[in-house]
């Protein structure tokens, strides 16, 4: 499942602060936009936090979302990325159904992918990988209905140094 | 000094120059009630705490200084939660305390315990919730400074009852005031891009049948003097929406009155037919423009407000400029004399003929009550216009008698019409015209009330009484909900659903005097003139006079909804 071509990246400096999550959903909420995928951890500065949103809107709409996302007191910056002008990663949990003939496969594919396993038990194997959105698609496609289960952590991303 | 945090909320609110308080004391907020009674600031005890937010509101739009409503948790928090709604939308300067449950008790659905910063986030411009009294004084700061700079709005703070109360070791603090406000994600513009001013500046000069289309931002960016002045310098007329009657003086000639849906035949059709729109602190809200797409159609827009987040949300402009109104608007007269105003500018004539026609060609009109029939609203208002000082400050609630005073009164100054535009809550005239006599006692103060919104506040009289504080209310008793009964007679073939309240049923006079006020009933039109002198005669109450008015009368100009200003109904023999 790829976001589809009206996707856009917010990049959102916040407060790190009780409550601002809430607020910023909150507005996307309110106009019925759906948040495709959110990342939120701190900065480097302890006070504040980067919220990445991934949303599946047109532009006309978007800009009235970030006005108002401005107006929010804990607000502190807010980019859109273009995904051409940002870096951007995700990563990856899976867990992946194998038999003895295609777990030497899924070992190989996760090396390509540059992944790690993390757990193993008899017919299972759950390994994480860390890549772009993209990577991560192609990976869990060419794993088709071996997939068992998965978990995305949704896209983080920063512009890239020009 | 070694202080509790509910004695530094009080001491905070008095540093903020707060001298009323309304509320209404309960469990959680107890402990703060103890020190007001030491305090300077005057507290107005309510009877609902709805009442309390609707006053702060009120003593807000009066005086533009902020309103202060203190209440406590749980289901006080929720009543208090229309007005703050109300005061969101129509961008009213207000900070409201709510008391909480203790910190323990917080997340456990302990007694009285609502989320309230939760349940508040979306009708709030800000809200939070303390968690250590030593931030008590800092908040308080900072809710003052959000709630009245920048685009006003309420500020609700919630504070939980062991860090007010001075027996519980929570609520020590050693008292600060800090000398500014730091907050890095709230930095309102003010000034006008001066690029974007000349290029507004051009499109003014070139244009051939502009209009200023005025908002309630210009009230609260105290712009009335430069807007006027800006109108007289190019000869441009001006219309002033429900949120801005009052910003240019009716009597004025340049001033064209109210647009919108229930707007004069000329304010909407000279906005329709312009061909630039100088939109100052107006939001192009559904009510004035009607039909979006069909709205003022062959009209450039400028487009100014200090909130950026409103240019382009409706009408995308031509030229759109964030900024406190009052300096941009003195950028602009700058920026136009520097181009030639008012000398160079087009041949305006036919313009100004086409509008004046227009006026002549359709007032605001009714038709007198037969003897023996109903009252006519409209007369009932003519006579309250003609027969109480110019500067009476005048509110309403919401409907018809709303409309009606905002068509008939004549408004010539600033801050003298207060209603509850953008939410349209019913109910808010009588608390309103409250806190606006509580903030201008030097004024007289009349409330134009329908009786379906009298029924949902009057226990604030009751208030207004023990307090003396002495409000007049002109109820229009049409013994209907009025506006609902205007719209199913139109576009519900004349089935009445659930819109009959009775003129009888409550006994409005005995109800009134039952509060402690001066109760009356007018019911002919010769008796409508003594009881207002009468009325005007009581200093020391609130007087109620239940004018029985004819519920046959509608509301006339009228744009149906989703319609195009263009098909507007000027009257009832223009229904089609």
């Amino acid at each position: 499942m790829s976001p589809v071509t009206r996707h856009h990246i917010l990049s959102v400096l916040v407060e790190n602060k009780p409550g601002v999550l809430a607020r910023v959903s909150g507005l996307f909420a309110r106009r019925g936009f759906n948040i495709f995928s959110l990342a939120v951890a701190p900065t480097d500065d302890p006070t504040r936090s980067r919220i990445t949103i991934v949303v599946d809107v047109e532009s006309a709409p978007l800009e009235q979302i970030t006005k108002q996302l401005d107006k929010l007191i804990n607000v502190l910056q807010i980019d859109e990325l273009a995904p051409i002008d940002a870096v951007e990663r995700e990563l990856m949990i899976v867990t992946v159904a194998v038999s003895a003939e295609s777990k030497p496969e899924l070992l190989s594919l996760t090396e390509e992918y540059s992944g790690a396993v993390l757990d193993e038990s008899g017919d299972r194997i759950t390994v994480s990988l860390g890549g772009t959105p993209e990577a991560l698609d192609a990976f869990t496609s060419r794993m088709g209905a071996a997939v068992v289960a998965y978990q995305r952590t949704g896209r983080i991303a920063l512009p890239r140094i020009i | 000094m070694k202080t509790n945090g509910g004695a530094a909320l009080i001491k905070a609110l008095e540093l903020e120059g707060v001298d009323v308080i309304f509320g209404l004391p309960g469990g959680a907020i107890l402990p703060v009630y103890d020190p007001i009674i030491d305090s300077p600031i005057r507290h107005i005890l309510v009877r609902h705490e709805q009442g309390a937010g609707h006053m702060a509101e009120g003593y807000a739009h009066a005086t533009g200084r902020p309103g202060v409503a203190m209440v406590t948790s749980g289901p006080a928090a929720t009543n208090i939660i229309t007005p703050l709604a109300d005061a969101y939308m129509d961008s009213v300067p207000m900070v409201v305390i709510t008391g909480q449950v203790g910190t323990a008790g917080i997340g456990t659905d302990a007694f009285q315990e609502v989320d309230t910063v939760g349940i508040t986030r979306s009708v709030t411009k800000h809200n939070e919730l303390v968690t250590n009294a030593a931030d008590i004084p800092r908040i308080v700061r900072e809710a003052f400074h959000i709630a009245t700079t920048g685009r006003p709005g309420p500020v609700l703070i919630d504070i939980p009852k062991d860090l007010v109360d001075p027996s519980n070791p929570n609520s020590a603090l050693d008292w600060y005031w800090p000398d500014s406000v730091d907050l890095a994600g709230y930095n309102p513009r003010l000034d006008g891009d001066p690029a974007l001013i000349k290029d507004a500046a051009q499109l003014i000069i070139a244009a051939e049948r502009p209009v200023i289309y005025a908002g309630g931002g210009i009230l609260k960016a105290r712009a009335a003097e430069p807007l006027l002045a800006l109108a007289e310098l190019l000869d441009i007329p001006v219309v002033t929406t429900l949120m801005a009657r009052g910003t240019m003086p009716d009597d004025h000639p340049l001033c064209l009155g109210m647009p919108g849906m229930h707007g004069n035949y000329t304010a909407v059709t000279a906005m329709q037919e312009s061909d630039l729109l100088i939109a100052l602190g107006s939001r192009f809200d559904d009510r004035v423009t009607g039909k979006i797409d069909a709205f003022a159609a062959s009209a450039k827009i400028i487009h100014v407000d200090i909130d950026p987040a409103e240019l382009g949300k409706v009408r995308r402009p031509d030229v759109g400029i964030t900024g406190d109104c009052r300096l941009v608007i003195n950028e602009l007269i700058t920026a136009l004399k520097q181009i030639g105003a008012p000398e160079v500018q087009p041949d305006r004539s036919s313009w100004k003929s086409t509008i004046s026609g227009w006026q002549e060609k359709y007032p605001l009109t009714y038709v007198q009550s037969e003897p023996g029939d109903l009252l006519k609203p409209q007369y009932v208002l003519e006579q309250l216009r003609d027969n109480t000082p110019d500067d009476c400050i005048v509110a309403s609630g919401v409907g018809q008698h709303q409309m009606w005073t905002a068509q008939y009164w004549k408004f010539n100054h600033p801050y003298t019409w207060i209603n509850s535009g953008g939410l349209g809550t019913m109910g808010f005239a009588v608390p309103a015209a409250i806190g606006a006599k509580v903030g201008r006692p030097d004024r007289m103060v009349w409330a134009v009330d329908g009786d379906g919104c009298f029924q949902m506040t009057a226990q604030e009289l009751v208030t207004a009484a023990a307090e003396r504080i002495p409000v007049k209310i002109a109820i229009l008793n049409n013994a209907y909900l009025g506006m609902v009964r205007q719209w199913q007679e139109m576009f519900y073939e004349e089935r009445y659903s659930e819109v009959y309240l009775s003129p009888d049923l409550p006994d409005y006079k005995m109800w009134a005097e039952s509060m402690g006020c001066v109760g009356m009933r007018v019911e002919a039109p010769e008796d409508v003139l003594p009881a207002i002198q009468r009325a005007n005669e009581v200093d020391d109450r609130p007087v109620v006079i239940d004018f029985r008015t004819d519920a046959r009368e509608k509301v006339f100009p009228m744009v149906p909804a989703g319609k195009s200003n263009s098909d507007i109904v000027v009257g009832p023999e223009d229904e089609r």
